[in-house]
């Protein structure tokens, strides 16, 4: 790697619109790994509109390598659209939890002044722990687990970013034109997935 | 995520059918049958056993051909689809006759072949349970299909067959994989017909044509003093022969090809300067890096194609026109990207080209070849020495068939030669695995050649190694009684390694020589006649024997030994570095 490259690198936030299908994360998560392109964070979640995905991945790259990922990702069947932006770009969280022994909590009022201050909402109050919840950049929710850590942090866990792009109205007109065009189906499960019965497979 | 039992596409309204119970497998040879499909290759197994036993009922209407071997069913079909411009269909078994399929699906994409590939799949209630012959289809196919789907549930089929094949054959065609659980063919449902798919919300096979993108090309042509054409399959597939014609001699611009671009010109038409990339010719390689204008068409410059990169053609300014718009800067920066099909862009941007003749830059692709003839081609065509070069069968193939012959050819020297040196006087005409670069190809891919092309002569030219790949195959020749010419050019060594051996690893001569059985012994075993050609006197006499035959042929040609395909670009250097020894 050279170091010039090595500097053009940062992190850009990927929006993808698909269909809901099995298999796509499959597809598009292939178009990373072929190229040896880590994903540091992926997030997907149904849009506003029913049937359409919204794929948020983040991943640490060029400019040049980003945009023809996203023309390879575009070019898959099921995806209606991909974007790219940089973090200025875009307005984007992770949420974090953090399990602390309840004792702590009650004993030590340093504590519930350091979570006051990391803006940590309680989630759950067990006798044995509590937990807490977050809502930032990675630095903010990152902070947190520093100030926790000399007090007993038992567990962390942080979800994939989620992010909005800040320039454009968005997919959302675009998506409904084409709900308008092309409604929705039903979802139906399929009634022989799980039926498990034996059966003489030749 | 929840799976859609719905494929959101809109269908073309038609009359009301009569609604029928029919078992999935059923439906899905009607649904085959509503394509038009005439002809499928394939090879049964239990996972598919249902669709074979309603296929029983249909063999009137569709000719099954019962390959040897999977990975030769699915090269078949490509050689169908490449020789016909019709989406080729196969049929295997779930597990191993499933992943026998991975090579040939791996060539149709890399090579833009429009195919439909249906494979059985266990009972779904035993999806993922390690079931006898299961394997997950679907994860290992994605990387290697334009797009692919499981059907589990049979009234899925209909919809999901004309969306199959309508994602096969439109934009960029490409392979498609059905995956069919045993449960899905056995199913019965109420099968109201099949219905064409000509949408698709998230699929957008073509680009729109943005006009000021022609505009500004026409007017980079116009100016341009040495404009150079590069063309690839895409004038092929998008059917614009005609029209990629007509802009070139409108505009006098000299054109040059990629393999897969073969044909698409004839040969020995007044612009075409030849063959490009690392045994291209000469002058076109050399120019790259004169002109000032390159314009590319339907090609995705290929590494083979360009060479070094960063020294590839940086004075030109780039035009590129192709329907896939992630071609676009993917190698080569483009000044003026040109989205769209090549059927529509290409007439857009004669309209605006002024009628010009480029002499003296033409004389200069001329002057090339002449240095190349003089060192390179009047020896390999027109040898001296003893032994027979590939060059001079392949010379003497276009004295006798005059360049009618489709040719399909497999992987190395022979390859490189063939393309070279094949004269082709029609569109699809030349067959060649060239994105993958696949060895066993060219005799199944010869197969499938002439079941898409009865009529025209199919020579499979393929290598001493690359028959050993496949030569199963021809019992498949001998069962459907199908005419191919194999003509095998035997030097005795995996030529093409042993080049590279040769000429970047100090003769190190690793595990490249390799031995043959007798072909003509062989091929006799499958009751088709041959024969054995060592010297320079009987050779003309066996390549009118084998084209005159009635049948299949197969005509071993020993050639020298240690021949080496130049010119050269070695790899790392720029296409201007070509060498002629």
């Amino acid at each position: 790697m050279s170091s010039q490259n090595h500097i053009e690198r940062q992190e850009f936030n990927i929006t993808v619109y698909t269909e809901n299908q099995i298999g796509l994360l499959n597809r598009i998560a292939i178009i990373f790994s072929r190229r040896k392109i880590n994903i540091e964070s992926l997030n997907t979640s149904p849009s506003e509109i029913d049937g359409i995905h919204r794929f948020n991945i983040v991943i640490n790259e060029t400019e040049e390598v980003v945009r023809k990922i996203c023309g390879q990702i575009e070019k898959q069947v099921e995806v209606l659209k991909a974007y790219y932006n940089t973090n200025e770009d875009v307005i984007w969280q992770e949420m974090a939890l953090y399990k602390v022994p309840t004792e702590v909590i009650a004993e030590k009022a340093l504590v519930e002044r350091l979570l006051r201050e990391n803006g940590a909402r309680v989630v759950v109050i067990r006798k044995d722990y509590t937990v807490f919840e977050t809502t930032g950049h990675r630095e903010e929710t990152d902070n947190l687990i520093k100030v926790l850590q000399p007090f007993g942090l038992i567990e962390f866990v942080r979800s994939a970013r989620i992010a909005i792009i800040k320039a454009s109205d968005g997919f959302n007109r675009k998506l409904r034109e084409f709900e308008k065009r092309e409604p929705h189906h039903e979802v139906v499960e399929n009634e022989y997935l799980n039926s498990r019965d034996k059966v003489f497979t030749m | 995520m929840k799976q859609v039992n719905s494929h959101t596409t809109t269908q073309v309204a038609e009359p009301k059918k009569e609604v029928k119970t029919l078992s999935g497998a059923e439906a899905l040879i009607l649904s085959l049958l509503e394509e038009k499909v005439e002809h499928i290759f394939g090879y049964p197994g239990g996972a598919i056993m249902p669709v074979y036993d309603a296929l029983f009922d249909y063999t009137d209407k569709v000719e099954h051909i019962l390959v040897r071997h999977e990975q030769g069913g699915i090269h078949a079909a490509q050689g169908y689809a490449r020789s016909s411009g019709r989406v080729g269909v196969v049929f295997a078994t779930s597990g191993p006759g499933a992943t026998n399929l991975i090579t040939g699906l791996a060539d149709a994409l890399i090579d833009s072949t429009p195919l439909v590939c249906i494979t059985g799949q266990v009972y779904a209630h035993l999806l993922g349970t390690d079931a006898f012959q299961e394997a997950d289809v679907i994860s290992i196919t994605a990387p290697v299909t334009k797009w692919n789907y499981q059907v589990t549930n049979a009234d899925e089929i209909p919809e999901v067959l004309a969306k199959a094949f309508y994602i096969a054959k439109s934009g960029r065609p490409g392979p498609v994989l059905i995956d069919i659980t045993k449960n899905a063919q056995l199913q019965k449902f109420d099968f109201a017909g099949c219905n064409r798919c000509d949408h698709i919300r998230s699929y957008r096979p073509k680009p729109i044509v943005r006009k000021e993108y022609i505009e500004q090309a026409a007017e980079l042509i116009n100016k341009a003093e040495k404009p150079f054409v590069i063309w690839g399959q895409g004038v092929i597939l998008g059917a614009a022969e005609q029209e990629f014609k007509t802009f070139l001699e409108k505009s006098g611009l000299p054109a040059a090809w990629t393999i897969l671009g073969a044909g698409a010109l004839p040969s020995d038409h007044y612009l075409n300067v030849g063959m490009l990339g690392m045994h291209g010719n000469y002058g076109p390689n050399v120019l790259t890096n004169e002109c000032d204008v390159l314009i590319a068409i339907g090609m995705r410059f290929d590494d083979r194609v360009t060479g070094r990169l960063d020294k590839y053609a940086k004075q030109a300014k780039v035009i590129h026109l192709d329907i896939d718009p992630s071609e676009i800067d993917k190698n080569v920066k483009t000044t003026v990207p040109v989205w769209g099909d090549c059927k529509e862009t290409i007439p857009l941007l004669t309209q605006l080209v002024e009628q010009k003749k480029h002499d003296a830059w033409l004389q200069k692709f001329k002057d090339y070849h002449q240095q190349e003839v003089d060192a390179v081609i009047q020896e390999e065509l027109f040898p001296t020495s003893d032994g027979i070069t590939m060059g001079e069968v392949i010379q003497l193939l276009n004295e006798i068939t005059g360049g009618e012959a489709i040719v399909v050819t497999d992987v190395g020297q022979h390859q490189m030669v063939a393309c070279r040196y094949a004269k082709l006087n029609h569109t699809r005409s030349n067959i060649t695995s060239g994105g993958l670069g696949t060895m066993g190809f060219a005799l199944p891919a010869a197969i499938g050649a002439k079941v898409g092309a009865p009529e025209r002569t199919v020579v499979a030219v393929i290598g001493d190694g690359g028959f050993q790949m496949t030569l199963q195959e021809m019992g498949t020749i001998m069962q459907s009684n199908i005419d191919v010419k194999i003509l095998i050019l035997n030097n005795q060594f995996l030529g093409m390694v042993r080049q590279w051996q040769e000429l970047f690893h100090d003769r190190r001569y690793s595990f490249v020589n390799i031995a043959s059985p007798d072909y003509v012994q062989v091929a006799k075993g499958y009751s088709i006649s041959g024969q054995k050609v060592s010297g320079r006197e009987t050779l003309k006499s066996g390549l009118q024997e084998m084209i005159a035959h009635k049948g299949s042929y197969l005509l071993e040609v020993m050639v020298t030994k240690e021949n080496n395909v130049f010119p050269m670009v070695p790899q790392g250097c720029s296409v201007s570095e070509i060498r002629l020894k």
